[in-house]
Parts: structure tokens; C-alpha cells; sequence
């Protein structure tokens, strides 16, 4: 079932001078109930801006948002409808407020609870589902009694409360130890499972994103430029972008001689990046074409979807040319 | 890793005292322990307490302030135990009664100072856009506006009416760098992860800025509150002396009027001025430890590390 559906989203942002920026293009996705879809790209690409607009913190400059195959919900529904996991959860969590403080407004805000004992039971259900127990002790606990990970589950308890048919993870667990980064994923995919979420999971980690997501989508520069199922994308990606991404996950067990490779692909792609600082202006064209190792004339156009099969589509001229690149 | 990030970011907004057991014994235990753990708070609030303490009670004690007798300007005695005035009033009974009526009137503007910079500053840091525009505009030109001056124009223009006339009067000069300082603040905390995440609940706004904002910045609220009692007792105290205050209202800065008036300076009457011109001095200073106090107990980057005189001793006995 189609959870929430995105047609077309554009985000702007105004500038000092000039046209407003322009951080997401044309940007068309579905959440599904019971999956999660995973989003990567690097610093800037408009992940953020998506979750943004999903989460209706900005307005989108144009598209349209479907909760349930309604557009323009109403704001009440759609605050109950969708919730969001913040990245950092030493600054997502009021540090005047105790963890029972935190559950228990979202649950009186939504209306999800009565005051009072059916409150209470309900804030104690939400800290035992999410492993925070004994719930009495923790609900009477403050932030700064907390770690990390304690505090990223009180932020994912948080986001349950008003019983959300999505849920936006913004890079959940990139602020945490590695050691606990595992336990909050398990956490949020059986939480999915269990409530028949749908997850769109907000990431800069290939293997996470491989591993939880059914489907992976990656950005570039506002657009998405690969998607389709998570082992496709990563073990077949098509995209030079995406391969670059791939190329620069680190992995254990490397040898030496892949060390020493991986290293110059870091360099290649520094000296790119620089070289794109300086060219700023792409034009009507691919955005990755500065970057590009594989950049052709053709690439000065915009460049069409290529669809691979089984839902994996790219946004490459290579892939466009009867898959004779490939 | 637990508890170092977050003082480190949010220095203001730990409160210190655990919050682990409810009960108000439990937390006055914790107040109490907060009290101790600073030098400069524990004297400060001591020397509070004893004036406010005064205030409330030294009035019923001692005798009425205004009966005359026919010692005139005689020097401390056993009788009167700060001397005379120069028309035989006994001065101690005179310092008591003023002790609560500058009490009342430093506490009373810096209340309502402290309340209207409340409202223009987070209301207008807040709400953003055009409102806070305006306001900001408000501010500065009352910022800008020199003090004293303006204190000077309106105290003579609404001479001689009542106490609650110096009150407003203080209380309108003196708001506005607090709203600036507040504004400033609540810009910075209303784009935090938390507040952002009470706006995705569909919390309404009041609640958001009285629930999930104005609590962090109780720190900020508390240190100008004390700053601005202190600059309400010094204006007041001026502006009695120039004469701009009702008369007949006892307070210290009347004192020190009625005995410049009287050339108890040149006369030698030292009893007379002294106290009133000593209780605003340490009365001051007080404060001004209580908030040093308070910085120290809430940040502890400010905590100045000295080991505890006695130990120290104790150590040196044992090593000789």
C-alpha cells in the first residue's frame, strides 16, 4: 500500500540576490508501508531539503505530496501522519524536560491519549518498545542522564507517539558510537515491521542502506540520478556517481594495493571537486559532467532515464546508447 | 561521553541538582547543595536573606521612623542606636523603613522590567517576519535613548505623584538590552532539533515558546532580573537624591537627600549618610555575587578549582 506518494517536489531556497536556489529538481518517489527506501548522496545533494518538505518544515516551490493518495491534507492529520528522527540526538531531546515530558506531549498534542493513567500506560508501552527499560526510571530521567544511543531511542519513541504511517529517519544513527549504530537500525526495522511503517531512511552509508532498504535512491546536486532495488544499485550500479560512491566506501580486508587505488580515487575525485568549484555554471546539462570520468558532448544536454529493468532506472547518457557503455 | 557534549553546547540549560527523585525535600535538598557549592552564592544570598528579612520584619520592630524627639543630631548612643537627624529622628528606625521601601522598589521595576523584555524579546525572536521587526525597532530606540536623562525628564514630569510613578519609570528605561539579549537567544533556540521536532507533533505555538523554549533560558531571565534590581535601587537612589522622587516615600536614596539637604556631609554628621549610602553599596554587591554565583554553579567552565583551605593546611601538618 502506498503510504505517501511525491510527484514532482521541488525546494527552493531565496537568495540574498539572484534566483531563489534551487536544492531539490523535480523530485518524484513513493513510501511504501512495510518498506523502507533508502536516500544517499553526499553534503548538499538535498536529502535534508527532502525531509524538509516531507515534514512539512518548508513549503515545497512546486509538486505535490500525496498522504494516503490525498493531496493538501489537512495539517492535524498530517502531523500525526508523518514523523521524523532527528540526526543528532544531543540536540533533538530539550534538555529542561524530562524523557516522560518528551512522550507524553506528542501522545496529549495528537490525541492519541487521555490524560492522566492512559497516558501514563501509554508513555511506559512506547520506552518498553523501544528497549528503555525499567520505563519508570527512565521516564523520570533528563537528557543529560542519557547516552548516545538511550537518547536516540527516546528520539525514535518520540516520533512513534502519535502512531505515524511514515517515518523520516535523517541519518539516525550517524552521531552515534558504532558499537550501538546496529542496535538503533535493528530497532527502527522491527519497529517498521511491527507497525507497518514506511521508512525512508536518510543515509551517507551504503552498507546500512544496503542492508535495511528495499529500494535505494541517490541524489545528486537535487536530482535523483540512480535508483532501484538496494543490491542492484550497489552491487550493479550504473550511474558514474554511484560507482564513485561504491568506489569510496571504505572495507575491511583490503590490500594493500586496493588501499593505495582507493586512496588515488580520493584524490582523482578532491581534484574534481575543485575542478566543479570552479565551474559552477552546468547549464541545462548533467549535473555530475564536471565530475564525470566518462563525460561526453552529449552530456552538455539533459540526459534521459534510462530503465534497466526491475525498477532500476539512471539518469545517464551512457546507459541511453543501446547499453553499449555498459 | 554522556555528559560532556551536552554542557558543552547547552551551557545555560543543565540544571545541576539530579533530577533523578521527586519531592519538594528532595529538591530543596538539591538547592541547598547548589547554594553550597559556591563561596560568592552561599555569602551573597546570606546578606540577601538578612535584608529581605529586615524589609519584612525590622518595621514592626523597631520605632516609627517619623516621631521626632529632642535629641537633636546627637551621635550613636545606646538610646538611638545610629544617632539623630538633624530635627531628632532616630535613623536606625529610618534605615529599616527604607530598607523596604528601596526593596520594594528595586524588586517591583525589575519585575516588570524583566516581564515587558520577556514579551518584546522572545515574542519577537519567535515570531519572526514583521513583528519582530517592529519590535527590534522598539528596542533599539529605547537602547539608544540615554538613560538617566530620560529617567530625569519623566520623574520631574510626573513629580511628586507616588512610588508606583518611580517604579514605571525605572521599569521603561531599563528593558530594553535585556529584550535584545532574549530576542537574540530565542532566534537561536527556536530552529533547534527539539523545537523543530515539538512543530512536527503539531504542538501549538504557545506552548512551544512558554514549554519547550522559555525554560532554557530561565538562566539568562534569573541574571538579568538580579541586574536590573540593582540598576532599579541605583536609579532610584539617584533620583531621589536630585530631589525627583516623592518625598514622602522612606527609602535610601531619601536619605541621603534629606541629609545633603540638611549638610550632614559638611556638618559632620556621618551617622546620618553612611548607613543608607553602605546598605546600597552591599546591597549591590550581594547581588552581583548571587549572579557571579550562579554563573559558576551553572557553567562549570567559569568554576575556579581552589582546594579547600583547610584540607590544604591539614596536608601541610602532615608532610612537616
Amino acid at each position: 500500500m502506498t503510504a505517501l506518494e511525491v510527484r514532482d517536489l521541488v525546494v527552493e531556497y531565496a537568495q540574498s540576490r539572484g534566483k531563489p536556489f534551487r536544492a531539490v529538481e523535480k523530485l518524484s518517489f513513493t513510501l511504501e508501508a512495510g518498506r523502507t527506501l533508502a536516500l544517499v548522496g553526499e553534503s548538499g545533494s538535498g536529502k535534508s531539503s527532502v525531509l524538509k518538505a516531507l515534514s512539512r518544515l518548508v513549503t515545497p516551490a512546486g509538486g505535490q505530496i500525496l498522504l494516503g493518495g490525498r493531496d493538501k491534507v489537512p495539517a492535524k492529520e498530517y502531523r500525526r501522519a508523518v514523523q521524523m528522527v532527528f540526526q543528532d540526538p544531543f540536540a533533538s531531546l530539550n534538555p529542561s524536560h524530562s524523557v516522560d515530558h518528551h512522550l507524553r506531549r506528542p501522545l496529549l498534542a495528537t490525541g492519541r491519549a487521555r490524560r492522566g493513567t492512559e497516558a501514563d500506560t501509554a508513555v511506559a508501552e512506547l520506552l518498553r518498545q523501544v528497549n528503555l527499560t525499567p520505563a519508570a526510571d527512565v521516564a523520570r530521567k533528563r537528557p543529560h542522564e542519557l547516552s548516545g544511543g538511550q537518547r536516540q531511542r527516546v528520539a525514535i519513541a518520540r516520533a512513534l507517539a502519535p502512531a505515524p504511517d511514515v517515518l523520516l529517519a535523517d541519518e539516525p544513527v550517524s552521531m552515534l558510537d558504532v558499537s550501538i549504530r546496529l542496535e538503533i537500525l535493528n530497532l527502527l526495522d522491527d519497529l517498521k515491521r511491527q507497525r507497518d511503517l514506511a521508512l525512508l531512511y536518510v543515509t551517507h552509508d551504503l552498507a546500512t542502506a544496503r542492508h535495511f532498504s528495499s529500494d535505494i535512491m541517490v541524489m545528486y546536486r537535487g536530482q535523483v540520478v540512480e535508483r532501484g532495488p538496494s543490491d542492484e544499485v550497489i552491487l550493479n550500479p550504473k550511474h558514474p556517481y554511484t560507482q564513485l560512491l561504491a568506489a569510496a566506501a571504505p572495507r575491511t580486508g583490503a590490500t594493500r594495493a586496493e588501499v593505495r587505488a582507493a586512496r588515488q580515487v580520493r584524490a582523482a575525485a578532491r581534484s574534481a571537486r575543485d575542478a566543479e568549484r570552479r565551474e559552477t555554471v552546468v547549464g541545462d546539462g548533467c549535473r555530475f559532467r564536471p565530475r564525470c570520468p566518462f563525460a561526453m558532448d552529449v552530456c552538455a544536454t539533459r540526459p534521459p532515464e534510462a530503465a534497466l529493468g526491475g525498477g532500476h532506472r539512471v539518469l545517464c547518457w551512457l546507459q541511453s546508447e543501446g547499453k553499449a557503455a555498459a | 561521553m554522556t555528559t560532556a557534549p551536552i554542557t558543552s553546547t547547552l551551557p545555560t540549560a543543565t540544571p545541576p541538582a539530579s533530577g533523578s527523585s521527586g519531592g519538594p525535600a528532595a529538591w530543596a535538598r538539591g538547592a541547598w547543595r547548589t547554594l553550597r557549592r559556591s563561596r560568592r552564592l552561599t555569602i551573597g544570598f546570606a546578606i540577601i536573606t538578612a535584608f529581605v528579612l529586615v524589609a519584612a520584619f525590622g518595621p514592626l520592630l523597631s520605632g516609627n521612623p517619623d516621631a521626632f524627639s529632642q535629641d537633636l543630631s546627637q551621635p550613636p548612643s545606646g538610646a538611638h542606636w545610629l544617632g539623630t537627624t538633624q530635627t531628632g529622628q532616630d535613623v536606625f528606625a529610618q534605615l529599616i523603613a527604607s530598607t523596604r521601601g528601596s526593596l520594594v522598589v528595586g524588586a517591583a521595576a525589575a519585575l516588570l522590567a524583566t516581564a515587558v523584555s520577556i514579551v518584546i524579546g522572545i515574542g519577537g525572536g519567535f515570531l519572526g517576519g514583521w513583528a519582530d521587526e517592529a519590535l527590534s525597532l522598539i528596542s533599539n530606540v529605547f537602547l539608544v535613548i540615554p538613560g538617566l536623562p530620560l529617567v530625569i525628564v519623566i520623574a520631574s514630569y510626573v513629580k511628586g505623584s507616588s512610588t508606583l510613578a518611580t517604579i514605571g519609570v525605572i521599569a521603561l528605561t531599563s528593558w530594553a538590552a535585556s529584550a535584545r539579549v532574549l530576542r537574540a537567544q530565542t532566534l537561536s533556540l527556536r530552529s533547534r532539533d527539539y523545537v523543530q521536532a515539538a512543530r512536527l507533533y503539531g504542538e501549538r505555538r504557545w506552548r512551544i515558546v512558554l514549554v519547550e523554549i522559555l525554560p532554557n533560558e530561565v538562566a539568562i531571565i534569573v541574571s538579568q532580573f538580579i541586574f536590573a534590581v540593582i540598576f532599579a535601587i541605583l536609579t532610584q537612589a539617584g533620583l531621589a537624591f536630585l530631589g525627583l522622587d516623592d518625598p514622602s516615600a522612606m527609602t535610601w536614596g531619601n536619605m541621603l537627600y534629606f541629609a545633603q539637604n540638611a549638610e550632614a556631609l559638611s556638618g559632620g554628621s556621618w551617622w546620618w549618610f553612611v548607613p543608607p549610602g553602605l546598605c546600597i553599596a552591599v546591597f549591590g554587591a550581594a547581588l552581583s555575587l548571587i549572579s557571579f554565583g550562579l554563573d559558576e554553579v551553572l557553567d562549570p567552565r567559569l568554576r575556579v578549582h581552589r582546594p579547600r583551605s583547610g584540607r590544604r593546611t591539614r596536608t601541610k601538618g602532615t608532610a612537616r
